[in-house]
C-alpha cells in the first residue's frame, strides 16, 4: 500500500490548495467553548488536529441535526400549491480531513439504515458518495476509548480513503482508496515515504492499541434471544439513574432515528428531517395517548437493546458502537455502555 | 431509485362520512400524473403516508383493492392534527401520497386456503382491500371458503355498509356481521362482541385454514383464545400492526419492535413471528 509524506511545513499550503476542488471539513475548536466540533471549514480556517474527540460525532456532514428535505407552498393562487419540490442541494465533493477511524468506520454501520436495497435515502447516500475521509490515527487514546473491541480501533481504516499518521514533524499518509489518492493529488502531496514507512506505522498502531484500558465483550449476546435478553432483570437497575435527556443519542456517531416535521411561515414550509431520539417519549407515543415505550426503563431498554442486540440480528454484523467512548463521557449520570454490555453478555 | 420521501401529488376526488358519528370518511384520491398510479401499485394490506402540506403525515391502511383501478382509497379516523386537517379539506384539493408502504398480507401463501376474516371497528380497511380482492373474478377461485366476522358498536358505526349488505346477499362468502348493541328493531344480522360471534360461527382452524385477524387491542385479546380453541396455530393467525411511524420506509426508527420494523417488515405478521418479538405495539 502506498505511502506519502507530508511534511508539516507543507500541510497548510496544501489544505488550501485543496480547496478548489472540495468543499473542507474538519474539527474546529467551537468559540468561547472548551470543546472542538466537525464544521465545514471557511476559507483560510485549518482544521484542528488535535482535537482527539470532537463533543459531537462526524455523523453530521452527511446527516445534519437538521435537514430541509422539500418546500412547498400553500398558496392557492399558485400553481404549485401544496406539491413538494426537492431544493438544489450541493453535493460537490467534501473532503473530510481528521475524521477518527472509529468515526470513520460508524459512517459504514450508519450506511446499512440509509442505503438498503429497497431503499435509498438521497439526502445521506449523495452526501456520502460526495465526501473523501482524511482520517487521522489516534497515537493515544483517550480513558473512555474501547474501539479495538468494537471490531473498530484507532487506526482503523475500514471507512477511511487516506490514514494520517502523526510522525511529528510529518505526516504519513497512507492511501487507502482511489479517492484518497486523487485528494492527496489535489493538495499537491506527492512525495512518497520510502521504505520503513509501513513498518513505523504499524509500530504506533501497536503502541496506540496497548494503550486502551478497557474492553467489551459481546460473544454472548449474540447467542441469547431476544426475549431472553428483552426480559431481563437487569434494566431498572440499568436505566434508574437515566433522566432521558437524550444527550447519549446526540454525541453517538451510529445513532440514525430521525423525525420527519413541517414547519411552515405564512404561505410557504420545509419539510425537514431533523435528529431524534428513543429516550424521548414522543418518540413513540400514538395519537391516543397509547405508548408502547411508556417508562423510562423501556426507552433504556430500546437504546441498549438495538445498539448491541437488534442491530446485530437483523444485519447479521457487530454491534451497532464503535467504542468512540463518547455517550460515557457526555452522560450526566454516568451510564456506561461498557457496563451495561457485560450485563447483557453475562 | 426516486427519492422515497417525496409524495405523489394527488387530488380528492370524493369524500364520504363512513360513519354515522362521522369521526371517520373515506377519501377517494386519483393521481395527478397517470404515471404515478402505476408506480403506486399495491397489494392488499399495504400502507400508504397521507401527505399534506404544512400539516405532516400520516400512515393509512389502503382501503381500496388492487383490482380497483384509477383512484385509491383510504378511511380515516380523525384522531390527530393530519387527520383532523384532511376531514377539513374538501373534493378537488391537492395533496400527496407517499406509497404503497410496507409487506402485505401473504397471497401467494393464502392461495388454495379456507380464510376467515375477523375485523373489529376502524380496522376493516385493509380487511375490505382484501375481500374485495379474494370476490374478484380472476381470484375467487384461488381461495376456499371465505368467512368474515365483523364488529362494531352499532350499525351506524360498520364501514362500508352497502358492501356488506351485497356481501350478505352473496354464495360463495360467509357473511357474520355483529353490533355490540343496538335499538334498532329491523336489525337482522348478529348481536354479541366480536370474540363470541366468532366461537359460534366461524370455521374450525386446520392445515387448510387461516385466520386473518384486524381489530382493536381488547378485541384481538379475547379472540386469541377462542382462535385456539377453534384449533389455529399461531402460524395460521395473521395480524397487522400499528405504531408511530414517520418515514414508513424502515430508516426513522420509531417503529421498531424488537429487531422488526412495523412499517418495512411489518406491518402484517404472524402471531407466531409476534410471539417471537418485545410488544412495544
Amino acid at each position: 500500500m502506498k505511502v506519502i509524506k507530508i511534511d508539516k511545513k507543507h500541510w497548510a499550503g496544501g489544505i488550501e490548495k485543496s480547496r478548489s476542488a472540495y468543499r473542507l471539513f474538519g474539527p474546529v475548536m467551537v468559540e468561547n467553548k472548551d470543546f472542538s466540533d466537525f464544521e465545514e471549514l471557511n476559507a483560510g480556517e485549518m482544521p484542528d488536529m488535535t482535537a482527539t474527540d470532537t463533543r459531537t460525532s462526524p455523523k453530521s456532514i452527511c446527516f445534519p441535526p437538521e435537514e430541509v428535505m422539500m418546500e412547498y407552498s400553500t398558496d392557492e393562487t399558485r400553481d404549485d400549491c401544496n406539491l413538494m419540490r426537492v431544493p438544489v442541494k450541493d453535493y460537490s465533493p467534501r473532503a473530510v480531513i481528521g475524521i477518527r477511524p472509529y468515526d470513520a468506520a460508524a459512517y459504514l454501520i450508519v450506511k446499512k439504515n440509509f442505503d438498503t436495497p429497497e431503499y435509498r435515502d438521497p439526502y445521506w447516500c449523495d452526501a456520502y458518495a460526495a465526501c473523501t475521509f482524511i482520517g487521522l490515527a489516534v497515537n493515544e487514546p483517550s480513558r473512555l476509548d474501547f474501539s479495538t473491541s468494537t471490531n473498530s480501533g484507532p487506526f482503523d481504516e475500514s471507512g477511511l480513503d487516506v490514514l494520517l499518521v502523526d510522525m511529528g514533524g510529518h505526516y504519513f499518509a497512507k492511501v487507502i482508496t482511489e479517492k484518497g489518492a486523487a485528494y492527496l493529488k489535489a493538495a499537491g502531496w506527492e512525495e512518497a515515504a520510502g521504505d520503513g514507512a509501513e513498518q513505523q506505522i504499524e509500530e504506533l498502531k501497536v503502541k496506540a492499541e496497548r494503550m486502551i484500558q478497557t474492553t467489551i465483550s459481546f460473544d454472548r449476546i449474540k447467542e441469547k434471544s431476544i426475549m431472553e435478553l428483552h426480559g431481563a432483570d437487569f434494566w431498572d437497575d440499568a436505566a434508574f439513574a437515566c433522566i432521558n435527556c437524550g444527550t447519549c443519542t446526540y454525541v453517538c456517531p451510529t445513532c440514525w432515528c430521525f423525525d420527519i416535521q413541517d414547519e411552515t411561515k405564512g404561505k410557504s414550509g420545509v419539510r425537514i428531517k431533523a435528529w431524534d431520539s428513543c429516550m424521548y417519549p414522543l418518540f413513540t407515543i400514538h395519537t391516543t395517548g397509547h405508548n408502547p415505550r411508556e417508562t423510562k426503563v423501556h426507552r433504556v431498554r430500546q437504546r441498549f437493546m438495538h445498539k448491541l442486540k437488534y442491530y446485530m440480528d437483523k444485519y447479521e454484523d457487530g454491534i451497532m458502537c464503535v467504542g468512540c467512548g463518547r455517550c460515557v463521557r457526555s452522560c450526566p449520570v454516568n451510564i456506561d455502555i461498557r457496563r451495561v454490555c457485560q450485563s447483557m453478555n453475562g | 431509485m426516486q427519492n422515497p420521501y417525496l409524495p405523489y401529488p394527488v387530488r380528492i376526488d370524493d369524500i364520504e362520512i363512513a360513519t354515522e358519528d362521522k369521526s371517520l370518511k373515506t377519501f377517494k384520491f386519483v393521481f395527478l400524473n397517470k404515471e404515478d398510479e402505476e408506480k403506486f401499485s399495491y397489494k392488499a394490506g399495504q400502507f400508504g403516508e397521507l401527505s399534506v402540506p404544512g400539516k405532516g403525515e400520516i400512515p393509512i391502511g389502503i382501503a381500496s383493492s388492487p383490482v380497483e383501478k384509477g383512484f385509491v382509497m383510504f378511511t380515516v379516523n380523525k384522531a390527530g392534527v393530519v387527520t383532523t386537517h384532511l376531514h377539513n379539506m374538501k373534493v378537488g384539493d391537492v395533496m400527496g401520497i407517499r406509497g404503497p408502504l410496507g409487506n402485505w398480507y401473504p397471497w401467494e401463501q393464502l392461495e388454495g386456503k379456507n380464510i376467515l376474516i375477523v375485523g373489529g371497528g376502524f380496522a376493516f380497511t385493509t380487511l375490505r382491500s382484501s375481500i374485495v380482492y379474494m370476490l374478484d373474478p380472476a381470484n375467487r377461485s384461488k381461495f376456499g371458503t371465505i368467512d368474515v366476522v365483523y364488529g362494531a358498536r352499532n350499525p351506524g358505526m360498520l364501514l362500508y355498509k352497502n358492501e356488506l349488505i351485497e356481501w350478505e346477499k352473496r354464495d360463495d362468502i360467509n357473511m357474520h356481521i355483529t353490533v355490540d348493541g343496538t335499538t334498532d328493531p329491523d336489525w337482522k344480522y348478529n348481536v354479541g362482541f366480536v370474540p363470541p360471534v366468532t366461537e359460534a360461527k366461524a370455521p374450525k382452524g386446520d392445515e387448510n385454514t387461516y385466520a386473518i385477524v384486524c381489530g382493536p387491542p381488547i378485541m384481538i385479546k379475547f379472540t386469541q383464545p377462542v382462535l385456539e380453541k377453534l384449533g389455529y396455530t399461531h402460524d395460521k393467525i395473521i395480524m397487522s400492526l400499528e405504531n408511530r411511524m414517520k418515514c414508513g420506509f424502515g430508516m426513522c426508527g420509531r417503529c421498531g419492535i424488537g429487531k422488526e420494523l412495523v412499517c418495512k417488515d411489518g406491518p402484517v405478521f404472524t402471531l407466531d413471528q409476534l410471539n417471537r418479538t418485545p410488544r412495544e405495539y
